[in-house]
Parts: structure tokens; sequence; C-alpha cells
């Protein structure tokens, strides 16, 4: 195993002070008959060296526009109308496109939802990382062949399988191909979205472990998007529950499992089948999530929460301190003395 | 008919299925053996009235092609399977046997031979299957109410036009489709993926079947919604007796409502048992990994996981002695050599492991 030196070379940070830290941002989307969906609203939350942050929510929930809207890879339609994406004290949203290149993929990189859509069908994986490495003039292509094999040899395929393509790897492979194509400029945070959702248990298993010994390895941010609680719980250090485009609940994974404040966040846990408690009936959350072109006008969540008082519907409750490090969006954390009712 | 009623739903017997790999003609020419993809390789279970069943294993097992054999999508390559006492697939494959001299005619003994057979319409009105995907097995261009009735009038029943409105909304306010009236008029694509599952549902309930068999139902949806599902199936099994077969790869999923469960690697169950009792003494390795990879929701519990590497094998090359071997962390010698036979243990669990027979055996 020579794991490359050069990986190495920006693995150690202060860990203390956020690598990347997102602050009240907000995204809009321009629908093609005229209204505005709005995807994103005032979301904050710090991403530490060395830690793996979870975003968890349902489907539309604004997790990947997170993502997109931080690369600043957001469709034609979509733009940032508030809000700082702060990088080593840097506003990446200051930045012009031309600047921007020199921090996507070498700074933060991305490994998609679907490997198999990612990957160019018709290039050979080898090529499609070199590729990678040779664009951002970090090497020439005989030092970015080298480099091809030790990322390769990283994410466990075989050398001679590189100058395959991508529809002769299966699905678990797929995966580790875009983590190496992910890992080619030897990016600081790694953003995965819903990466190991359309795998097999087992297959999702050796891609999570994957992802946790080259975080050891390489001392990576890790932002990962998902849906399933059950993943967040076994490798992330804190959660971000996101409903309807804003921040629900956020802290240590500790606290959201065992100690979860947002009636939302106790919902999905309670919906999420436990093998440790076989037989119980699973509660499921009622109605469907807001349209986001058309949000009610106090807690996006009041219509379907089975906690919500007269306030919820009018007022939108903001994001508080419940306890250190803790945060939840909800009237009932609020004030005490409501919250007894 | 009181003997009928005390019948399994389902009984497979030594159910093999292979499907023969395409050929170069020069091959063939050469007689080299033919290659056989061994998707199910002798595969028995039964399955009781108002009972659920979850098949589990990974991808490339052969759990679907299991739902596709039963419900007669393939042709079994031997083996029996009874629908409540009924061999199905017989009187296909006798026909079969008429134009095709080959050996495919023998079809079990004489005793089997002169056992009722069942068409497979008439299967099919009483067992259906729930296909995983439900945004690519809605037809896009029919309406709910056309796709709901579209089994009725497939079986004909239900020709008068009330009558088939009032199954139609019966089995979509059984779906949770209420009221049914708000989506008869709507196309899939107005739906979202819970309520198109809930429609597939609702299509296969319309005919009012003994048994369903679920592949994967919920693999597709969002975790609030998968539990509203299962809650679904839960609620339909409860108050009809209907029998389910659940496939799935995961098992977090089926321990809240299966019996039974059957753990499936590369064409062959490996081990099989009452659900709580499976999940709380597994026996059998392959169980014993799949199990541990199983996500906790809870940060504390955090545990070591037993994670297989590589990925299961090709079915047209399952490896000699037993076929778990090459990735089981346990396997001693002689697993190279011996295919394990089904061992039964206590409470019927049934493990093919030789470590366990062999612990049976010193205890003995």
């Amino acid at each position: 195993m020579s794991p490359g030196w050069w990986l190495c070379a920006r693995a150690s940070r202060v860990a203390d002070t956020p690598l990347l830290s997102i602050r009240n941002l907000t995204v809009d989307f321009v629908l093609p008959d005229g209204r505005t969906s709005h995807a994103l609203e005032e979301v904050s939350f710090d991403v530490h060296a060395g830690q793996t942050l979870g975003l968890v929510g349902e489907s539309g929930c604004g997790k990947t526009t997170t993502l997109m809207a931080v690369m600043r890879l957001l469709p034609s339609n979509g733009r940032i109308t508030g809000g700082r994406i702060l990088y080593h004290d840097l506003d990446l949203l200051s930045l012009t496109e031309r600047q921007m290149r020199a921090y996507r993929w070498k700074e933060m990189a991305m490994v998609f939802q679907s490997a198999m859509n990612a990957l160019n069908p018709v290039m050979r994986i080898d090529d499609q990382i070199s590729e990678a490495i040779v664009l951002h003039q970090l090497m020439n292509s005989a030092q970015a062949a080298r480099r091809v094999d030790t990322l390769l040899e990283m994410v466990g395929i075989a050398k001679e399988r590189g100058d395959q393509y991508p529809h002769q790897y299966s699905g678990g492979m797929r995966q580790r191909a875009m983590i190496a194509l992910s890992l080619a400029c030897s990016p600081s945070v790694l953003f995965a979205d819903e990466p190991t959702t359309a795998l097999d248990v087992m297959i999702q298993a050796q891609v999570l472990e994957l992802l946790k010994k080259i975080q050891e390895k390489l001392g990576l941010a890790i932002v990962l998007v998902t849906h399933d609680l059950g993943v967040v719980a076994e490798v992330c250090d804190t959660v971000v529950v996101m409903y309807g485009g804003k921040v629900a609940e956020y802290g240590s994974a500790d606290r959201i499992y065992n100690d979860p404040q947002h009636p939302y966040t106790q919902r999905l846990l309670e919906s999420f089948p436990d093998l440790n408690k076989p037989g119980e009936v699973l509660s499921s959350i009622p109605g469907t999530p807001p349209r986001l072109t058309d949000l009610p006008p106090g807690c996006r969540f009041e219509p379907r929460c089975h906690k919500r008082i007269d306030v919820c519907a009018v007022l939108a409750p903001r994001l508080i301190e419940t306890s250190a490090a803790h945060y939840a969006a909800c009237h009932l954390c609020e004030a005490p003395e409501t919250g007894s009712r | 008919m009181s003997q009928v009623a005390q019948q399994p739903i389902l009984e497979v017997r030594h159910l093999v299925k292979h499907f023969p790999v395409r050929q170069a003609l020069l091959a063939a020419f050469q007689r080299k053996l033919r290659q056989r993809i061994r998707a199910v390789d002798d595969v028995s279970f039964t399955l009781e009235r108002g009972e659920v069943m979850a098949l589990v294993g990974e991808s490339g097992c052969g759990k679907t092609t299991i739902a596709r054999t039963l419900i007669g999508l393939e042709q079994q390559s031997s083996g029996e399977i009874r629908f409540s006492g009924e061999l199905i697939g017989a009187e296909e494959r006798r026909a079969r046997a008429g134009l095709l001299s080959v050996d495919v005619g023998r079809v079990g003994t004489r005793e089997q031979q002169m056992l009722p057979h069942m068409s497979l319409k008439r299967l099919r009105q009483r067992a259906q299957m729930i296909f995983q995907d439900p945004y690519e097995s809605l037809n896009p261009r029919a309406t709910v109410f056309d796709i709901v009735a579209e089994p009725l009038i497939v079986h004909g029943m239900a020709r008068e036009r009330e009558e088939r409105i009032r199954r139609v909304a019966a089995a979509m306010e059984d779906a949770g489709l209420r009221p049914a009236r708000d989506y008869y008029s709507r196309f899939p694509h107005e739906l979202s993926g819970g309520q198109r599952q809930r429609v597939v549902i609702a299509g296969a309930m319309v005919l009012e079947p003994e048994l369903l068999l679920a592949d994967e139902p919920v693999s597709m949806l969002d975790v609030s919604i998968r539990a509203e599902i299962l809650n679904l199936l839960n609620d339909l099994r409860r108050e009809r007796g209907i029998s389910i077969l659940f496939i799935t790869h995961d098992l977090g999923t089926v321990a809240h409502f299966a019996d039974k469960l059957a753990v499936m690697y590369l064409g062959r169950i490996v081990e099989r048992g009452p659900t709580e009792q499976l999940l709380r003494d597994p026996r059998h390795p392959y169980t014993k990994a799949l199990l541990s990879v199983v996500p906790v929701p809870n940060p504390r519990l955090r545990k070591a996981r037993v994670i297989l590497q590589g990925e299961t094998p090709n079915a047209a090359n399952i490896p000699a002695g037993c076929r778990f071997h090459p990735r089981c962390p346990v396997a001693i010698d002689r697993c190279r050599t011996e295919d394990p036979p089904e061992i039964a243990l206590a409470g019927d669990q049934m493990a093919a492991c030789l470590l366990v027979s062999h612990a049976q055996n010193q205890a003995a």
C-alpha cells in the first residue's frame, strides 16, 4: 500500500475552525410558468475537516440543491439570492466563474447519486480520471496515469480494470470508480449525494467503509446526503435534518438520535425500521411535504405536525440553540412554558 | 373441501431454474458442454395461509427469478410448485412436451401427473405480483381507473359497469387512495412515488387474490413513505388473511412484519426460520454478515460489522463445495469440497452450513 505522499499534503487542518461555513443560504428557482420555487431558505451549517456531516430529509427537501449551490453548479433557472458560503474565510459567492473553477474539484469534489449516469459511458475509467487531473493542470499525462493507478488501488479496483468502460463494472465498482474520480485532485471536502442508495446492503457497507477509510487517511471532510437514517447513524458525526428547504434541526449525531427536539425528526426516526425492535408498528408521517411554490405562512411542517400549537400556523420558527451546539427550528423548543402544553 | 382450506397456500419443492447461456455456433458443433446460469438451484419452502415470508439476499441471488417462476413468467427447469395443493406450470410443460421430444417432458411421477393442474390464468386470479419500481410498472398513458380496472377486464370479471366501478373504488380505498374518485382520471405522472405504489397495490388487490408476491415494493421509496406502504401491506394481511411473499435485499424493512425469513445466496436458501428467532440467533455465517451490516438508527449502537469482500459470484460459475466458501469468514477445508445439506435446527430453523452440522453432532 503506497498511499502517495501528495494525497496527504492537505490533510491536517486545525479542527476547531470550520473548513466550510454555510450561512443563511437561500436559493430560488424560476419555473417555466413564471412561478418561483423557494428551494432553500436560510440554510446554515459548518463542515469540519476530518468529520462527516449528514444531510437528511425526504425527497425534494433541498439536500441536493444545497450541494449544487455550494459547488455553484445550479441549473440556469436557479439563483442564489442570499447568504454566504465561506471556505477558509473566503466567500465562494464573491468569486467569478473563472476563479470558482480553481476551487471546484480541487478543493471540493462530489460523488454523484447515480454513478452510471455520472460516468461517461464511452470513455474508459482511467481516461476519465486522468482527464480531471490533467484538466486542472496538476501534472502531465504520464504522472496522471500513475496517479490514476494509485487512486484505483485506494478504492479497491484492480489496476488492470482501469482500461474498461463503465458498463463492464458492477454497481458497487462504478460507485468506487466515482469515488476515485472525486478524489482525483485531492479535495479537502467531499460531497457524497446518496452514494449508496441504489446499492445492496452488503455493497453499501463496503462503500461506506471505503469512505471512512479514505477519510481517516486523507483527513477529508465529508458531507453525506441521504434519506437513509441508518446510514447517517453509522457514519456521521453531525447531522442536519432538512424539511421543505429549511434546516429543521442541527446537532451532533448522538443528540439528534437520542434526544431529538424537532417533531419532524422525532417522526422520521419513528418511521425508520429498527432491527433491534422487531414487531413494533412503524409510524408514518401523514400528508406530503409542502410544495415549494406555495409554502405555508408559518412553520413548513405545521400541516403534518402532531404537536402543533396555534402560533405554528402564522409564524415561522427561527433556528435556535436548544442546548450547546444543538439547534432546532420549532416553537415548542423556543419557550419552555409553551412546550409543556 | 375442508382439506383444501388447511393446505398451505404455496408449496415449493426442489425448484430449479437454469438459463442457458447463448453460445457460439462453433462451440455447439464441437459439442462443448453448454453453460448454464443456475439462477435458482434446488429451493424448497412452504408458505402457509395468511403468513408473510421474506426472501432476503443480494442482487443476483435468484430472489426475483423465484417470484417470476411462481407466477408463471418463467418456466421452471425442474421441481414442483403447488398453489393451494394444485400443481402449477405443469400443464404448459406437458403441452410443450408434446412438441419437443426431449426430456423436458418428464414431469414428476405418475402420481403427480394425476393431480389437478392449474392454468396460469386461473393462478393469476388468485396470486398477484407487485413490482419493484412504481415508475416503470405503470402505463404512463392510462388513467388510474383504467390501470386498476384492467385486471378485471382481462379475467372477464365484474362485467357490469356499476360492479366494476364498485370493485375499483373498493380496491383503491383499501390501498389508501381516498377518496378513490379523486384519483380515477389522473395519470401516473401526476402522482408521487408512494401514491404510484398504492395504485400498483390496488391493481393487484382488485382481483381479491389470496397471495401477493411483492418484489422489493419499498426500496425505491423515501423512508417516511416506506413505513406507510409496509403498514398498508400489514393491514391487508391482517384484515384479509392474504399471504405475502416479500422479496428484499434489506433485512431491516422486513423484520417488522414477516413471520418467516428465508436467506438466499447464489440460487439457494442457506438459512430459514421464524423471523424473531432467526434475527436473535442466526446460524449461517452469511446471515450473520447480512445482519451485521443492516444500519442501526442509533450512533450509540454502532457495532462491529462483518463486511464480506467482493460481490456475489456469477451464477454461471458457482464455486464447488459450499457456494459461499470463497467469501465466508469462517470457512474450513471441508467447505471447499462438500456441498452442505440443509440441517434442521430447533424451532423450525434450518441452516445449510457444515459448521452448524458440526456443532449439532458434537452436542448429540
